[in-house]
C-alpha cells in the first residue's frame, strides 16, 4: 500500500521541520512553506515521512493512502 | 448597472449562425426587461415536471439520468458535469444515512460578473424550480438560495417575492430558505458559501471532506450556481436532446454570457456553447495590435483581440490557448487603456481578497500585486517581470482553494499578452490615453473580521 503527503495549507504555518526531517520530498519556499512532492512515498523513504508527519506541531502535514483519491 | 438597467441583450443569440429558440432562460426580448412573475413563468414553461400523483419524485434516479444524458455542466466556472456532482450526494447521502442539503448558489462575488443578478432578477422561477428538482431527486429536506450582498437592486427581494407566489400555489415541496453571501471575491467559493452558511466567516475551507460528501451541517451537500439549475429545470421539462441543439457536441447546449465592451456596461447575453467570440467583441475595425480580451474574468485570461476573433467560447477551443470559459465573462479592453495598469488594479484587490489562510498566497499575492504596481508605472527593475513569473509558479497549486491558481494564470496571461506594452513601460512610455479605470472593482476592501460574515 504506497502513500503520499499532503499539506493542510490553512494549518501550515511555516515552521519547517517537515523539509528538515525529509529534505528528499520537501523542500521550502522562499517564506518557509513547504512545497511537496507529490508522488508516492517510497518505501526507502516512509521511516523517514512518517517522522515528518509526527513532527508537524500544526498537524498541516498528513499522509494519504494513494487509493484516496 | 446590474440586472434590469442593463438588461437581457441578445444580439450574441440573434447572430447565430444555428436556429436555435434562444435565449432559453430569460424572458424574451420583447418582454427582456420586466420580470418574469408566476404565470407569465408557467405559461411560457409549463409545469413542474418529475412529480408523481401522491408528490413524490417519479423517482431520484431518472432525473440524474436525463441531467446525465444532457451533458450539462456547472455555469459557476468550473463546468464540471452535474450528473456526477448529484450523484455524489446522493451515493453519500445512502451510505451515511444523512438527509442531503441543496443550496443554489446566486453569490456571484466576481465583481466583473452580472448574470447570475439578471438572471434571478429576471427569472427567478426558473432557479427556483431546479431547487426544487433537484432537492426533491435527492430527498433533500433543506434548500438555501443564496444571492450577492451588494448589488444595486434587491435581488434577494425579488427571489422572496417570487417564494410568496409559489407559497400560494403550494408548487414548493422542499421549504426554501434565502441567504445573503457577503460582497468578497471569494464568497462564492463552494467551501466557503457552506462554511458561511454554518455560521463561519465567507472563507474557503480545506478538502477533503469534500461538501458533496460532508457539507453544511455535515450532511451531503450540492452546490450549484443559478444558472445551472435553471437549465435542469428546462431539461427536466423539454429533455436531453432538446439541450443539445445548441452547444457543441462536447459542450452542449447554451450559457449566459457577461460582456463588456468600450462602454464599461455589462450586457447579458444567452449564447450557444462554442458560438464565435467574434460576435460577443466590440467593432474590429477598431482592433489594434494591443487591443486585447479578457475571457473568464478575474480568474481567467488575456488575449491579444486578434486571437481571439478566431476561437469560440467553448473549453475545447479556449484550452489550447490556455484559457477557459469560466463564468462566460468576455471583456474587451478599450484601445485607450492600458493592459497593464488595468492588470494591476485588478490583482491588488484580488491580493487584498485573500482569505489569508495559507502562506503562498498570504506572501505571494502581495508581492505580485507589488510587481505589478511596478510593471504599470514604468519603474520596473530589471528582475520585476522574473519574479513575477517565480511568484506566479510559487503559488499555484498550493492553496485550500483555486484563488492563488486563478490570479496566477490572469497575471501571467498579461505578461505575454501586454509584453510589448511592458517593453514600453520599460523605457518610460505608454500607450493609453486615458488613465480611468476600467475594469469594475468593488469600492471597499475588508477592514474588519466583521466584513467576512
Amino acid at each position: 500500500m504506497s502513500e503520499r503527503l499532503v499539506v493542510n495549507p490553512i494549518d501550515c504555518k511555516a515552521h519547517g521541520a517537515c523539509a528538515e526531517l525529509l529534505p528528499e520530498m520537501i523542500t521550502l519556499d522562499e517564506w518557509g512553506y513547504p512545497i511537496v512532492d507529490p508522488r508516492p512515498v517510497p518505501p526507502s523513504l516512509e521511516r523517514d515521512a512518517r517522522k515528518a508527519v509526527n513532527a508537524c506541531p500544526t498537524l498541516a502535514l498528513r499522509r494519504l493512502r494513494t487509493d484516496d483519491r | 448597472m446590474t440586472a434590469a438597467t442593463a438588461g437581457a441583450f441578445h444580439d450574441g443569440a440573434s447572430r447565430a449562425a444555428a436556429p436555435s429558440d434562444l435565449p432559453r432562460l430569460l424572458p424574451p426580448v420583447q418582454g427582456g426587461k420586466r420580470p418574469q412573475d408566476l404565470a407569465a413563468h408557467l405559461a411560457r414553461h409549463g409545469d413542474l415536471p418529475y412529480r408523481d400523483r401522491i408528490g413524490t419524485p417519479a423517482s431520484p434516479g431518472a432525473l440524474i439520468g436525463v441531467i446525465e444524458q444532457s451533458g450539462l455542466t456547472g455555469r459557476g466556472g468550473a463546468a464540471f458535469p452535474v450528473h456526477r456532482k448529484l450523484n455524489a450526494v446522493l451515493e453519500a447521502a445512502d451510505r451515511r444515512r444523512r438527509t442531503p442539503v441543496v443550496i443554489a448558489n446566486g453569490a456571484e462575488s466576481e465583481p466583473a460578473s452580472d448574470k447570475d443578478a439578471t438572471l434571478l432578477w429576471l427569472a427567478p422561477h426558473l432557479v427556483l424550480d431546479g431547487l426544487q428538482l433537484a432537492a426533491e431527486a435527492l430527498g433533500a429536506d433543506t434548500a438555501i438560495l443564496v444571492t450577492h450582498a451588494d448589488r444595486k437592486h434587491d435581488v434577494a427581494g425579488r427571489v422572496r417575492q417570487a417564494l410568496q407566489e409559489r407559497l400560494s400555489l403550494r408548487l414548493d415541496r422542499v421549504p426554501v430558505q434565502l441567504a445573503v453571501a457577503p460582497a468578497r471575491f471569494l464568497s462564492g467559493q463552494e467551501t466557503a458559501l457552506v462554511n458561511h452558511l454554518g455560521g463561519g466567516p465567507s472563507i474557503p475551507t480545506f478538502m477533503p471532506p469534500r461538501i458533496t460528501e460532508r457539507g453544511l451541517n455535515g450532511n451531503p451537500t450540492l452546490v450549484q450556481n443559478v444558472e445551472t439549475l435553471a437549465h435542469l429545470a428546462l431539461i427536466a421539462r423539454r429533455g436531453p436532446r432538446w439541450f443539445r441543439e445548441v452547444g457543441t457536441a462536447a459542450e452542449p447546449g447554451s450559457m449566459l454570457a457577461t460582456i463588456r465592451r468600450a462602454d464599461g456596461q455589462p450586457r447579458i447575453s444567452e449564447v450557444p456553447l462554442g458560438q464565435p467570440l467574434r460576435y460577443l467583441l466590440g467593432d474590429p475595425q477598431q482592433t489594434t495590435p494591443e487591443s486585447a480580451v479578457l475571457v473568464g474574468g478575474y480568474h481567467g485570461t488575456w488575449l491579444p483581440a486578434a486571437q481571439a476573433a478566431g476561437l469560440t467560447l467553448d473549453n475545447r477551443a479556449l484550452e489550447r490557448v490556455g484559457a477557459r470559459v469560466g463564468a462566460g465573462i468576455v471583456i474587451s479592453l478599450p484601445p485607450d487603456r492600458c493592459g497593464l495598469v488595468e492588470t494591476a488594479r485588478v490583482v491588488r484587490y484580488l491580493a487584498l481578497e485573500s482569505a489569508g489562510q495559507c502562506g503562498p498566497c498570504l506572501n505571494g499575492l502581495p508581492r505580485i500585486a507589488a510587481a505589478l504596481v511596478e510593471l504599470a508605472t514604468g519603474r520596473p527593475r530589471p528582475q520585476t517581470v522574473e519574479d513575477l513569473q517565480r511568484w506566479s509558479g510559487l503559488v499555484t497549486g498550493r492553496g485550500a482553494c483555486h484563488h492563488p491558481d486563478g490570479t496566477a494564470r490572469f497575471v501571467r496571461s498579461a505578461l505575454v499578452t501586454f509584453a510589448a506594452e511592458a517593453d514600453r513601460h520599460a523605457r518610460g512610455r505608454c500607450s493609453a490615453a486615458s488613465t480611468a479605470p476600467f475594469l469594475p472593482i468593488p469600492a471597499a476592501a475588508a477592514q474588519t473580521e466583521d466584513d467576512w460574515t
